[in-house]
């Protein structure tokens, strides 16, 4: 790893006023992604900024939706019961990333800021059509999430936490990849207000996406039977060493239909 | 430089050093715990899983410097003198290592899987321990050593 310098933020105004201070700081949240990028030398950085002590790590039930801090650790979205009580397809899906040690320090607002194509938060943030709360502003999913490693944030702005509109049922299913647990595809589907949405990871060159094809047919029948015949796109797939777009259309299909019977 | 005071297997310890140190390096460089081992640069391995506050996590993934004031417990710290921790022994009399070299990562991860949860199936302990490979593949005796391990941390 480069050399670095480390301040533990004790405040978000703290790490507002020293994230505004340095030209080149980067936030650290669980470090999952950040620090083994670091220490195989991919990024350098002349201030990490941990906001481990920075108090963003309730989850609180708001009645039409859980609010959950952006510093709240996936094994800490695993295990709680109002979790499990008002959103169990965040327990499950919480309970599914990584390996036990990557959920006893990996945050959900690390975990969203990187936006990885593969990562399995984005997926649930879309389909229950999530706001993402930051040191600034509130922010529609379907805003947040832009392209690959990319999001809406402003250098300067800090993810602080992320409001989840309970839906009607929802599930969310991925086909992780044998070795690095990633999703290969994982696939969210729920149902919010008779409305139907249908949040893919892992398999498109922008990152998540929406299938409004997929939707609008299950909002018209909700079973795995309207998705037979519904087209997907190989163009905007990912194709790489661990699945070429073919085999990742084939997935998306059937992660969604194994979701839908799963909801 | 930053001044890192920490509890380590029950001492306090306190060094200054570099912001840009891996907790890995500290125990086993500075604290001269070697017992604590690196298998791999990407964070999959989980040979370096020590315990912080209780949790288990992998050392070459976490900062010295983010482990201030915590309370971190290695391989090292868990027998009572000569007395193995049943899960050491488990592991001992199960033949639930070959080469060795992941076993301490096993151990301690095993060792807070049962503490979280007493009565493991053999799923829950395969799927607890996603995060630590064995290049021997000697995964049967250590799921063994395990479920012995669990019974006879019940026991103690």
């Amino acid at each position: 790893m480069y050399a670095t310098q480390y301040h533990k933020a004790l405040s978000l105004n703290d790490a507002r006023s020293q994230l505004a201070a340095c030209d080149d700081a980067k936030l650290l949240a669980g470090g999952m992604t950040l620090i083994p990028t670091l220490k195989q030398r991919l990024a350098q950085t002349d201030l990490l900024i941990d906001l481990a002590d920075t108090g963003l790590g309730l989850i609180e039930d708001k009645g039409s939706h859980l609010k959950i801090g952006a510093m709240c650790r996936h094994h800490d979205v695993e295990t709680s019961e109002l979790v499990a009580k008002m959103i169990p397809v965040l327990s499950s899906l919480a309970g599914g990333i990584g390996d036990r040690q990557v959920r006893n320090c990996g945050t959900l607002g690390g975990s969203i800021a990187n936006n990885d194509p593969s990562a399995c938060y984005p997926a649930a943030l879309m389909a229950l059509g999530a706001t993402i709360h930051t040191s600034e502003r509130d922010i529609a999913a379907e805003d947040f999430f832009v392209g690959m490693f990319e999001t809406d944030l402003d250098e300067q702005e800090i993810v602080t936490a992320v409001s989840f509109p309970k839906p009607d049922k929802a599930a969310y299913v991925k086909f992780p990849n044998p070795a690095s647990r990633y999703a290969m595809v994982g696939v969210c589907v729920a149902v919010m207000d008779g409305d139907v949405r249908v949040a893919i990871t892992g398999a498109g060159q922008d990152g998540v996406f929406r299938h409004g094809d997929m939707e609008a047919a299950l909002a018209d029948q909700f079973s795995a039977a309207a998705i037979e015949t519904i087209a997907i796109d190989e163009e905007m797939l990912l194709s790489d060493i661990h699945a070429g777009a073919d085999y990742r259309a084939h997935l998306v299909r059937e992660m969604t239909r194994r979701a839908i019977n799963a909801c | 430089m930053t001044q890192l005071s920490m509890t380590v297997n029950g001492q306090p310890v306190s060094h200054d050093v570099e912001d840009n140190m891996l907790l890995v390096t500290y125990l086993r460089e500075t604290l001269a715990l070697t017992g604590t081992h690196i298998g791999c640069d990407t964070s999959q391995c989980g040979a370096c899983v020590i315990h912080i506050n209780g949790a288990s996590a992998k050392s070459c993934t976490v900062l010295a410097v983010q482990a201030e004031g915590k309370d971190i417990t290695t391989i090292e710290g868990i027998a009572s003198g000569d007395k193995l921790h049943p899960m050491q022994q488990a592991f001992h009399e199960q033949h639930g290592l070959q080469c060795g070299y992941c076993t301490p990562g096993m151990v301690m991860s095993a060792i807070e899987l049962v503490e979280t949860n007493p009565t493991l199936s053999e799923q829950d302990i395969r799927e607890g321990l996603e995060g630590n490979i064995c290049r021997c593949t000697g995964y049967h005796n250590i799921v063994k050593a395990v479920q012995t391990g669990a019974q006879d941390m019940r026991k103690a």
